[in-house]
């Protein structure tokens, strides 16, 4: 019982801390700025950074950035969860199928997407679809490794007993192993989702016209270190917000394990 | 009670081979025989590491055995299935499901419809005593209310044999009786046939119509005992002298086993 009454205000003093480590970050930001300790042409002020966004709002094409990004990042990453979640399960499960996959993967993960990206133009060009794809590349081999170890960690007892109730293999996937692993899925979700977001420069890095990856590469070049940081801070709340929808949704969606943990 | 056999054991032994280069084999069962006959309740009791949840699990058909064979109903079988349901230690509920998916959860595997399935799930629910918490989660329940759970589960998706694996073992002593009352309760009333592992003599002789005594490793039947108390199986029966006589007689036997092994070492 007191274990119950005490959560509501430890999660209180959670929000709080979060909300001034921010706040100490912002502090230091105006210090360096305002007092003058560093040159606006490498760290601009808030209040600059603040009116560019503001700017970019105003004439629409902070809109736009944001769209395509959100666009790209979205695309791709759902294409690797699409197959991410059955060779994943599969490996989990059967010894052969996973000798067979598991090699390739663990190879193919540890090549920079970076140095994919020459061959992705040269076979798929450099329209959008080159941009989902090396998102995807960048999720996809991490995701099937993680998705094996999410749905490989579930009770073995919970499966033994649906096949002893008269389960067949396809219903012990679908009715068991599915569910029983969907918290953790949701988890590996999460995390990939912001994996997405750190390929998107590379995405965006060749042959984009729009993106907020583009953006950032672009003012490099100009030195607008302002619209870097409008950018940064715009793929930061991006991120966050994606972060928070997920957790919203796996609230709602597996309701049954937020009252087991915690 | 009829005479007529549920499940056969005949010949059935698990050999593990040596994890390591030039390790020995491991002898865990070595020729196990035995029958459960209709209706009838069999406790097989054993020292811990005797192989017997091995030997649940090769008649559940979750482990394969190195030779030997498992009949039920006249039926070699060598895979899983509704025909053997299983009762764990660890509960193994869906905590995903409510009290009352989790019962249905057999019949909907058979295909049984929904209205169907919810009246049947609905009786073994009201069986155990659970009548009034259709639908909570697992997770809301104590371990003796989860323990009746998986046995309306088990019992509802209508087993030939209900295989009990040390079903009680992780409950304090107190709903540790109260369970084995309800068990004997419930397979007498649904005219079950039972058979039930377990290393607690007290808890072998409350609920067995026949015990399996089994040795430590390689695990063998070291005897077969009828369990014939007068009263009926309830917490009085544990102080009787017919009960007493059996328990010691059950102590000597896995006794004289512990010192079988101590001399062996």
């Amino acid at each position: 019982m007191s274990e119950k009454n005490r959560r509501p205000h430890r999660h209180l003093a959670y929000k709080t801390i979060s909300i001034l480590s921010f706040c100490v970050i912002i502090a230091l930001w105006c210090l360096l700025t305002y007092g003058g300790m560093v040159t606006e042409l490498f760290v601009p002020s808030p209040t600059k950074v603040l009116s560019t966004t503001v700017d970019m709002a105003r004439d629409g094409s902070l809109w736009i950035n944001c769209w395509m990004s959100v666009k790209r990042v979205m695309v791709g990453w759902f294409w690797s969860a699409v197959a991410a979640l059955p060779i994943g399960m599969v490996m989990a499960r059967s010894k052969a199928f996973s000798a067979v996959i598991q090699p390739i993967i663990e190879f193919a993960r540890y090549l920079p997407v970076v140095a994919l990206v020459p061959l992705t133009i040269l076979y798929l060009g450099i329209d959008e679809t080159q941009k989902y794809v090396i998102i995807w590349l960048g999720t996809f081999f991490q995701l099937v490794l993680m998705v094996c170890d999410t749905v490989g960690s579930v009770d073995k007892n919970m499966i033994n007993a649906a096949r002893t109730l008269g389960a067949n293999r396809w219903q012990v996937y679908k009715e068991v192993i599915f569910p029983a692993a969907l918290p953790g899925l949701m988890d590996d979700f999460r995390l990939t989702i912001g994996w997405a977001w750190t390929y998107l420069v590379v995405a965006e890095m060749v042959a984009a016209s729009n993106g907020l990856g583009y953006i950032i590469l672009k003012s490099q070049r100009f030195l607008a270190t302002d619209v870097i940081f409008s950018g940064l801070i715009t793929i930061g709340i991006i991120g966050l917000l994606t972060d928070f929808a997920v957790k919203i949704l796996t609230r709602a969606i597996v309701p049954w394990h937020e009252r087991l943990g915690e | 009670m009829s005479m007529k056999e549920k499940l056969l054991v005949s010949g059935v032994s698990k050999i593990f081979p040596g994890k390591k280069k030039n390790a020995a084999d491991v002898t865990a069962l070595k020729e196990i025989n035995l029958s459960v006959r209709d209706g009838e309740f069999v406790v097989i009791v054993g020292p811990s590491g005797c192989g017997k949840s091995t030997l649940l699990n090769i008649i559940g058909g979750l482990e394969t055995a190195t030779s030997g064979s498992v009949i039920v109903e006249g039926r070699a079988v060598s895979a899983p299935g509704a025909d053997r349901g299983m009762v764990f230690q660890g509960y193994s509920l869906f905590p995903w499901l409510s009290v009352r998916k989790n019962v249905e959860f057999g019949l909907k595997m058979q295909g049984v419809a929904g209205l169907e399935r919810e009246k049947a799930a609905l009786e073994f629910i009201r069986l155990v005593g659970l009548s009034g918490f259709e639908n909570a989660l697992p997770n809301e329940l104590s371990g003796g209310m989860k323990q009746r759970v998986a046995i309306a589960r088990t019992l509802a998706a209508k087993p030939e044999v209900l295989l009990m694996d040390e079903p009680f073992g992780a409950l304090d002593a107190q709903t540790r009786v109260v369970m084995q009352e309800l068990l004997a309760a419930v397979s007498r009333e649904t005219k079950s046939t039972v058979l039930f592992i377990t290393h607690d003599i007290d808890e072998a002789i409350l609920l067995a119509n026949r015990i399996y005594v089994m040795s430590r490793r390689p695990g063998t039947i070291r005897e077969v005992l009828d369990v014939d108390l007068p009263c009926a199986r309830s917490h009085n029966a544990l102080v009787t002298e017919e009960f007493l006589a059996l328990k010691r007689k059950i102590m000597d036997m896995l006794w004289r086993e512990s010192q079988d092994a101590a001399m062996n070492r």
